[in-house]
């Protein structure tokens, strides 16, 4: 039994880990939320609409990413990475019975520098139009469509609102100069540059840990044949979110080689269900997130041909199939067959694959292209996994203590899984599964602080968690 | 013909009829042939009439198929599966036959006499005798060592091998077919016999390294026959080897355009893309430029997968010349190949398209001759890689 009040950490800041810790703090408790990047938000900030209720993706996080920053039980901690866990001799349980133990967590976190003072920096963006830099850094958040300076932050909304240093592009940071003087504090009438910030370490003691590490997408030139990288016209669904978005490089303005694209293909799988080349499971966001963009672009060009080639349909959860029939009513073209091929003929792309259900091979011409890539483990998983002690499942993923009665907890007491570091998901499920861990870690917060009262009934999950 | 031992040997269970296989396929777009549609066929009918599907003569081999599908499936090998079923059933094309026939009674699938097969030494220097021991065994092949324009390839590598100072050897007249067209043309007991005969010459010479002229024989003897400690190398990874080690230099400028066409047997079936770029952009003066379609995508010839001896059910339509076309294209004045098939079918594709002033077809070993300046003739004595060419007298 601890006298202090308990704590909890969440590893990530997207969507999940963000729900995660704002229940855990409307629960009373504190939380450490850590964030590698500069701004929270994951990957739901870079979408321009959700499916299947199209509303603005940002327009609905923004006031999660406020709520979770200016809530008096959230310590956010932004250019920050968990570097190593110990798990402390763990607490006896007052109420939880004979032989029940508490685990809590000695955490260490390095935070590296802003170079920016938070709350001294109002976010202007002056720094950003003086920096030599600027035009010149691939933009991570526009998924490299767009280029920033080497002082920025990845979008507007972006919370914390304060710019950010790269190292890895800042001339001051690489090479020792940045001309006379400092173009970026030149620039800041608030004062706010820092040049001379370092990195520092946050030593934390938590009686629960949310991971919510998230997601990476597949390269697609693991298939060349459909020539990504070489046709400016092939994207990936995460480049096109940033296209159509209104708050995209091109202001929501869907254009490919400066014009509207007018012959519109969308390929799924690319990846998933692919043993071959990719990865074996299916990425389960694919098939609605296609259906959306097919929509995106009817919205925009109601004469383009567009064609979803696909093996299967997958629009399973709530209100998803009724979007699969309304965007095939808005005239999208859905043909079954996976593309085999990608080539170029006499200027214009074609698009080879057997339409299946007529039994012979097509070749549809398109001057845009859409992979759904499939969604694979963070390439850093396996120091995650490591660094944690968590076990990783045959895909790579994270792996949950049971897939069907314990799918929020790992094998270590006191260490959960939030949103896509457990396998893919999409928002409402990410969103669900946040709320699952946020609740176990609130059993363990208060099992940990002693406040449990009276007896807990048989089976309950708290007690089987040291079992594993 | 009962289809489930071969839904069960072949594992077509794992099919999910995506479509990959036939949307791929280059010969789909001009016959009958369409494999996944074949497959679900297999899974659902326990009989099939194999002989109702002569289009499966028409497959390549080109294994685009089999690099396309998500599952590991291997559509072709299916393929030649069921040409197995055909042959066992001895009812099978007539120049298929005939092709299996030169095999089993010449070493070779057109049948000429096994006394000639050193003909392609020409009047260049006898190479040694691998049967007296050597350190890299020349495997020259059927077509290298008969067809007339194909001889100025082994002709030009023996040359080279020498100039680079190896150690190397010939079987001689004892050299036998491979057995890479056998297998796909689904003779598996003589593809057997092949292998077994074989592998024995080839190990009693005690090479460690072992080269060919064609990809066809190189991924037979690499991947089929199990030579053991016994290195096999296609000849554009020797080349590119030995200029990589300085063994091999290129003096003479060669200043032609050139465009790669990357051999399904090189590229689809082994993943050699780079080495014969490699040897291309050692040669001083020679400007390399890329087909739209290259690497993974490259179009097949169709001189695979036993089709230089089975015509196939459209031979009108071919797709070599559409791959001349894209050659053209790029404003190329050589499209160089890499393998002997290859070679003939696009050669062929150049004279027919009339674009013969245009664009010259050429092996990579021909243009190493032009590069290191060697004394290789044709089969009329000419010298060979000067002899035409749009920036040359004759």
């Amino acid at each position: 039994m601890t006298e202090r009040r308990s704590a909890a950490l969440v590893i990530g800041a997207g969507i999940a880990g963000i729900q995660a810790a704002l229940d855990i703090a409307d629960a009373g408790f504190h939380v450490h939320l850590v964030e590698r990047e500069p701004a929270i938000g994951g990957r739901m900030a870079q979408l321009d609409k959700t499916f299947p209720t199209l509303d603005c993706s940002s327009c609905i996080l923004t006031p999660k990413m406020s709520a979770v920053a200016r809530h008096p039980n959230v310590d956010l901690l932004t250019l920050s990475e968990v570097v190593s866990v110990e798990t402390l001799k763990a607490s006896r349980c007052e109420a939880g019975g004979a032989g029940e133990i508490a685990p809590s967590f000695h955490v260490r976190v390095r935070r590296k520098p802003r170079y920016v003072k938070v709350g001294v920096c109002t976010g202007c963006g002056l720094c950003a139009d003086a920096c030599r830099m600027k035009g010149r850094v691939s933009s991570e958040f526009d998924e490299g469509i767009a280029r920033r300076s080497a002082i920025y932050v990845p979008f507007v909304q972006a919370v914390p609102l304060a710019y950010t240093i790269d190292e890895s592009s800042c001339l001051n940071l690489t090479r020792g100069s940045c001309g006379r003087s400092f173009a970026c504090a030149d620039a800041c009438d608030a004062g706010a540059i820092d040049f001379a910030e370092s990195e520092t370490v946050a030593d934390l003691e938590v009686n629960a840990i949310i991971v919510a590490t998230g997601f990476d997408l597949i390269d697609p030139r693991v298939k060349p044949e459909f020539g990504y990288g070489q046709y400016p016209e092939v994207m990936t669904g995460m480049e096109f979110e940033r296209l159509v978005s209104a708050s995209g490089p091109t202001a929501g303005k869907l254009l490919v080689n400066g014009r509207e694209p007018s012959d519109v293909v969308f390929i799924k799988c690319v990846g998933s269900r692919d043993p071959h080349s990719g990865v074996p499971y299916c990425s389960r966001v694919c098939c609605m997130y296609t259906a959306k963009h097919a929509h995106l672009v009817r919205d925009r060009f109601p004469d383009a041909r567009i064609t979803v080639f696909y093996t299967d349909v997958r629009a399973f959860g709530k209100g998803y199939e009724e979007f699969y029939d309304r965007v095939r009513g808005e005239g999208v073209m859905y043909r079954r067959g996976e593309p085999s091929e990608i080539y170029r003929h006499n200027g214009k792309l074609l698009v080879l694959a057997e339409d299946t259900l007529l039994g012979r091979p097509v070749e549809v011409e398109a001057d845009l292209v859409v992979l759904a890539t499939a969604a694979v483990p963070r390439a850093d998983a396996p120091t995650v996994a490591a660094l944690l002690g968590l076990d990783r499942s045959a895909d790579g993923f994270l792996r949950e203590a049971d897939p069907a009665f314990r799918p929020v907890e790992t094998a270590l007491p006191g260490v959960f899984l939030a949103g896509c570091c457990q396998g893919p998901k999409d928002i409402p499920d990410s969103v669900a599964q946040a709320k699952a861990a946020a609740a176990s870690a609130i059993v363990a917060m208060v099992r940990a602080s002693g406040m449990v009262r009276g007896r807990r009934s048989s089976g309950a999950q708290v007690g089987r968690r040291t079992e594993s | 013909m009962r289809t489930q031992p071969l839904v069960e040997q072949m594992e077509l269970m794992g099919c999910i009829q995506c479509g990959r296989c036939t949307g791929g396929c280059p010969l789909a777009r001009k016959t009958a042939l369409n494999i996944r549609s074949l497959i679900y066929d297999m899974l659902v009918a326990p009989e099939m009439d194999v002989h109702a599907h002569q289009e499966l003569w028409d497959c390549t081999c080109c294994f685009t198929c089999v690099e396309r599908c998500p599952k590991d499936v291997r559509p072709a090998e299916l393929i030649i599966a069921l040409r197995g079923e055909m042959v066992e059933s001895g009812r099978i094309p007539e120049t298929v036959g005939a092709a299996l026939m030169g095999v089993f009674r010449q070493g070779n699938p057109s049948g000429i006499a096994r006394e000639d097969r050193s003909a392609w030494v020409g009047d260049g220097p006898q190479p040694k005798a691998a049967q007296e021991g050597c350190e890299l065994l020349y495997f020259v092949g059927c077509s290298p060592s008969y067809d007339p324009r194909l001889q100025t390839v082994p002709r030009t590598l023996a040359r080279v091998f020498s100039q680079a100072g190896t150690d190397f050897g010939t079987l001689g007249t004892e050299e036998n077919c491979c057995g890479s067209e056998v297998q796909r043309m689904g003779e598996a007991g003589l593809f057997e016999m092949l292998v077994e005969e074989n592998g024995e010459l080839i190990r009693r010479t005690g090479a460690s390294r072992l080269v060919t002229t064609s990809p066809h024989c190189y991924t037979a003897l690499k991947n089929e026959y199990a030579l053991g400690k016994v290195e096999v190398l296609h000849y554009t990874q020797l080349l590119a080897d030995l200029l990589a080690h300085g063994q091999l230099a290129f003096d003479r400028e060669v200043p032609r355009i050139v465009t790669y066409h990357d051999p399904c047997f090189l590229g689809k079936h082994n993943q050699i893309y780079e080495e014969p770029r490699a040897v291309l952009n050692a040669i001083p003066g020679l400007q390399l430029v890329e087909m739209d379609r290259n690497r993974e995508r490259s179009l097949c010839c169709e001189g695979g997968g036993g089709r230089m001896w089975a015509e196939g059910t459209n031979p009108e339509e071919r797709l070599s010349a559409q791959r001349v076309e894209e050659a053209a294209a790029t404003g190329a004045d050589v499209l160089a190949v890499a393998c002997p098939f290859c070679l003939l079918t696009l050669e062929d594709a150049v004279k027919v398209a009339g674009l013969e002033d245009q664009l010259r077809v050429m092996d990579v070993a021909e243009l190493v001759a032009d590069a290191l300046d060697l004394p290789v003739t044709n089969q009329i004595g000419a010298p060979l890689a000067r002899s035409t060419g749009p920036e040359r007298e004759c």
